[in-house]
């Protein structure tokens, strides 16, 4: 029997350690699956995996905000209203600690404007605690705790400062974390969920009724997008809540981003449609069904995967957006658009310019998308270098 | 080696509508791709099918699968059991009669799914014909077509993208014939690959026909390789038959103009033989608008006024040889020397 590549398990001379281990390496390319080598191209894209990590760390600190945030996002400190941002320390005039901690503050007067402002003291010392109990949650209705990540020993920290109330930034950016990017995640589903019945059925019928399907979205895609959100939030009802708002809200980025993706997921079928492998199945007397769910999803579930992660940043701008403008959620809930919209006028930027520090979580989170979205694209179609080596 | 019939063609068309694209699509022309065309493949032979690239070839191969919409024509497939017509067969009954004619395709990379290791490769027209079989029955009859096809069975959880294109042709034939078919089309099964593979796959692909009473349909534009494997060769040109003949007879005495053409383009492996092929002029005609009479007329050397105005008949001239020129006869007079099969399938490596 002719072997092929000469790698037939008996009568082989003893092989070096180093000879084995790439003999193994080579041998799991070999039976390696299509998400296996997807992964091992996108594990070489470092910007790619440090998007990954960025956004891992967002999702699971907005998803466990209630253990990775040391306060409600309504809870106020009285004692530390408008306070500006503070930054764990491990020294400082009076020695060293292997304990972070944060100064402690007192009220004075400015002299200027005499507004009541806190200042801090350099004398005395707040410890910061890790797993301390603070206030009782209710995780998702599911898990009852008053666990927090950290906390301080007396009185409160704010990492990010306060708001005007003295609710703590750190821990609204951490609640808003998880409204945007489960509206995001809402409205990417919805359109996803259209874009494949919309251009699944274009694609595979073709014809007459791509043709017309074609028309339809094109003529959606040309409506100006901010207009229309405009349009649409200022028609919600004013006395729905804010549950029913946010899931009207996801339901519009969803109905108005299905069009691009439809169109991709058509010119995947279209073009899978025609290949030799397919052709083969139908002539081996594969019927259609299997054919749609053994050869033509399969061979563009990658590329969709990577079409999604790129429409996910539109999404959370466009929360952002609307909530600024003040047409998406209202508080209470909490989301970055939400907070940013304390943040409009000019006396934050020249008194409490911490408060801008959720856009950097937005620009953050849309630069690790973006980055993360590259990488996959990459990575998507692990066959395209394979295919040249012959 | 020859026997009864197995499919006969008759009078095969497949013309694909040229439409203009607007807001209502008109069909505004017809590509005549495969026109009139008449021949029988008997039972364990290899009917080998060259022509120029746009000659129909291979939308000929796939016609008689079915792959591809027919225009009209006659497929007639004998089975022990009684004729099949295959133009009527449709739906779930074409479906099910698949498994008895297979296609080996020319690109051993796109043809194979990436994705699916080659064990679920070469299983999937057993799984998608015998429900019934249990997954060892499938096991057993994969290992038992892969070890036929000289496979190495280590390799079958592997994916296509660990092999070469030799070997990957390897899996295609497997598939195609872990189904036991009668009738296998090899569309250029070999042209994507080296010469040196070429020469492994042919063989591979006449020891499977020794062993398994296959019939080919071997079409290919290299006319050494279907020399070395075709009990009969057919040559076609812009979607017409222009001759068909035992493959012997054929190249010593090849009767139609454009075969000779062919024959002559051949370089021979022997240095003192010179090579001076005979030159076309001109290009292939386009099959959306092909030439009045005889669609060889635009570049044939011997063309008179008749070639211009008559469509030449499909006639036997000589015992199973067919061609289609008026002029056959005076041609076939014509003292200029002709390769003989030997020296072409010699100048293969």
């Amino acid at each position: 029997m002719a072997s092929i590549n000469g790698t037939g398990p008996d009568h082989r001379p003893a092989l070096s350690r180093r000879e084995r281990r790439e003999e193994k390496k080579r041998l799991s390319y070999y039976t390696a699956s299509q998400w296996q080598l997807v992964w091992w191209r996108f594990r070489r894209h470092k910007a790619a995996m440090a998007g990954a990590v960025v956004l891992l760390a967002i999702a699971i600190s907005g998803i466990f905000a209630e253990f990775f945030a040391p306060y409600t996002p309504t809870e106020r400190d009285t004692s530390y209203v408008q306070g500006a941002p503070q930054i764990p320390m491990f020294w400082d005039q009076n020695g060293f600690s292997f304990q972070p901690f944060i100064h402690g503050t007192r009220t004075e007067r400015d002299p200027r404007t005499l507004r009541q402002v806190s200042v801090p003291d350099p004398d005395t010392r707040i410890y910061i605690r890790f797993f301390v109990r603070g206030e009782a949650y209710d995780w998702m209705g599911l898990v009852r705790s008053d666990l927090h990540l950290f906390g301080a020993a007396e009185g409160q920290v704010h990492l990010f400062g306060t708001d005007d109330l003295g609710r703590d930034v750190f821990s609204r950016t951490l609640y808003a974390s998880r409204t945007s990017l489960s509206i995001g995640f809402l409205g990417v589903m919805v359109a996803f969920f259209m874009a494949l019945m919309i251009g699944g059925i274009a694609g595979y019928s073709g014809g007459a009724v791509d043709y017309g399907i074609q028309r339809v979205t094109e003529v959606i895609r040309v409506i100006p997008i901010i207009p229309l959100y405009m349009g649409l939030a200022a028609a919600f009802p004013s006395d729905w809540t804010n549950t029913q708002v946010y899931f009207a809200m996801s339901m519009v980025f969803g109905l108005v981003g299905w069009p691009t993706l439809a169109r991709r997921i058509r010119g995947h079928l279209l073009t899978q449609r025609n290949e030799d492998y397919v052709l083969a199945a139908r002539l081996a007397g594969a019927k259609p069904r299997r054919i749609i769910s053994k050869h033509l999803l399969p061979s563009f579930t990658s590329y969709i995967i990577v079409d999604l992660v790129i429409s996910f940043p539109y999404m959370i701008l466009s929360e952002t957006a609307l909530s600024f403008i003040g047409l998406g959620l209202r508080p209470p809930t909490v989301s970055w658009g939400v907070m940013l919209q304390d943040a409009q006028n000019i006396r934050t930027i020249e008194q409490m310019p911490w408060l801008f520090l959720p856009a950097a979580f937005v620009v953050i989170a849309v630069l690790a998308f973006t980055v993360l979205g590259d990488g996959l694209r990459d990575a998507a179609d692990p066959y395209s270098v394979s295919k040249g080596r012959g | 080696m020859t026997g009864a019939p197995l499919i006969e063609v008759e009078d095969l068309n497949v013309h694909f509508p040229i439409t203009a694209r607007g807001l209502i699509r008109r069909t505004t022309g017809l590509v005549r791709a495969v026109d009139g065309v008449t021949f029988t493949i008997h039972q364990g032979e290899t009917l080998g099918l060259v022509g120029e690239s746009g000659s129909g070839k291979t939308t000929a191969g796939r016609a008689i699968l079915k792959a591809v919409p027919l225009s009209g024509g006659e497929i007639r497939f004998h089975r022990p059991d009684g004729v099949v017509d295959l133009v009527t067969l449709g739906g779930e009954r074409l479906r099910r009669f698949r498994r008895h004619m297979q296609l080996i395709f020319q690109d051993p990379y796109a043809s194979l799914n990436p994705r699916m290791t080659v064990r679920d490769i070469i299983a999937e027209p057993l799984e998608v014909n015998n429900p019934g079989l249990t997954k060892e029955e499938i096991n057993d009859r994969v290992r038992e077509t892969a070890a036929l096809c000289r496979l190495n069975l280590e390799h079958l959880r592997r994916f296509p993208h660990a092999f070469s294109g030799g070997q990957r042709q390897r899996i295609c034939i497997a598939r195609a014939l872990v189904s036991r078919p009668d009738f296998v089309v090899c569309d250029e099964s070999v042209s994507a690959l080296d010469v040196s593979i070429q020469a492994d796959i042919i063989n591979l692909l006449m020891d499977l026909q020794q062993q398994l009473g296959l019939t080919y349909l071997f079409i290919a534009h290299d006319l050494s390789v279907v020399a070395q494997i075709s009990t009969r060769v057919a040559v076609m040109y812009v979607g017409r038959l222009v001759e068909l003949a035992p493959t012997k007879s054929l190249f010593a005495r090849p009767m139609h103009p454009y075969t000779r053409a062919l024959m002559s383009a051949v370089p021979s492996i022997d240095p003192d033989k010179g090579f001076d092929p005979e030159e076309l002029a001109g290009e292939i005609p386009n099959p959306a608008n092909p030439p009045p009479g005889c669609r060889f007329n635009t570049r044939c050397p011997f063309a008179q006024e008749r070639c211009r105005s008559d469509v030449p008949e499909w006639r036997e001239i000589a015992p199973g040889h067919l061609v289609a020129c008026h002029f056959a006869e005076e041609l076939a007079t014509d003292p200029r020397p002709a390769n003989s099969p030997d020296s072409i399938s010699e100048a293969r490596p």
